[in-house]
């Protein structure tokens, strides 16, 4: 699998989650996704970049254009060096919410697209990875 | 801060979302039009999320809290124009969005608000004398 392009955007203010989507949008047309496949993307990247914001701090995300055995991807990469999740499980149940939010981010987020990646460290951070393929 | 535009349409508010929001804005929005709802008496909101080409669950929960605003201030609320993939998206995130009228198109939408006024057995020429009532001596 190759990664054929790279960026990475900082997530430390509302207007750069909207940036995330509009960023995400344009390449999942690029990628030729079908309109409802790029709508659930930048849902599934809304959702993860608000809570890169609000929970973990701050970060960053990585936007990488992926081909593996001619099919193409959208894979990103939310890091951030916030609090980390403490009950990971918890956190994944539709509705659980530590803060004032529906509880469905996360959970939401994993199903809006083929693969779902989380990785966190209490006092360390979070990285969470999202992959869609056309 | 830019502002999303609050239109008064006889007993009804239109609102037109057309930008991509930051969620202080969404934010905002929701006061802005609890107050118009309040300072223009109007019995119905329209929300118009057609150019909308994304919705997660911050903005459906700020379409829910308008509805319920709405309510609270006896205004009736009606979503309209939801996008196909927006709605495809919503309910695979798990969102229903119950307790929100959703209509079509800002046609059906204001049908709809109307019929919910006469069912009230009020019309426009009702609302005309409702300030009075509190000067009418009993």
């Amino acid at each position: 699998m190759q990664i054929v392009k790279s960026e990475t955007l900082p997530i430390r203010s509302e207007s750069q989650v909207v940036d995330v989507r509009q960023s995400v949008r344009k390449l999942s047309v690029a990628l030729k996704f079908s309109l409802t496949d790029q709508t659930k993307m930048v849902t599934a990247a809304s959702e993860i970049a608000r809570n890169t914001l609000i929970y973990g701090l701050g970060g960053d995300v990585v936007i990488e254009e992926l081909e593996d055995f001619n099919r193409k991807g959208l894979r990103l990469i939310f890091i951030d060096q916030g609090p980390g999740i403490s009950d990971l499980d918890l956190a994944l149940t539709d509705g659980y919410t530590s803060g004032s939010g529906l509880g469905l981010g996360l959970s939401g987020s994993k199903r809006l697209v083929h693969d779902f990646e989380i990785f966190t460290k209490v006092g360390e951070g979070t990285r969470i990875t999202l992959t869609r393929w056309k | 801060m830019e502002r999303i535009p609050i239109l008064k349409m006889g007993p009804f508010l239109l609102v037109t979302i057309q930008v991509d929001m930051h969620d202080r804005l969404a934010m905002s929005l929701q006061d802005d039009l609890t107050q118009k709802i309040v300072e223009k008496k109007a019995r119905g909101v329209m929300l118009d999320i057609s150019a909308l080409d994304m919705v997660d669950s911050f903005i459906a929960r700020m379409i829910a809290h308008i509805a319920t605003l709405g309510r609270l201030l006896d205004a009736h609320t009606v979503v309209v124009g939801m996008q196909p993939a927006v709605a495809i998206t919503l309910v695979e995130l798990g969102l229903n969005l119950t307790g929100v009228k959703t209509a079509l198109d800002v046609d059906k939408g204001i049908t709809w608000l109307q019929s919910q006024m006469a069912l009230e057995g009020m019309d426009d020429e009702d609302l005309e004398g409702e300030g009075d009532d509190a000067n009418r001596e009993e």
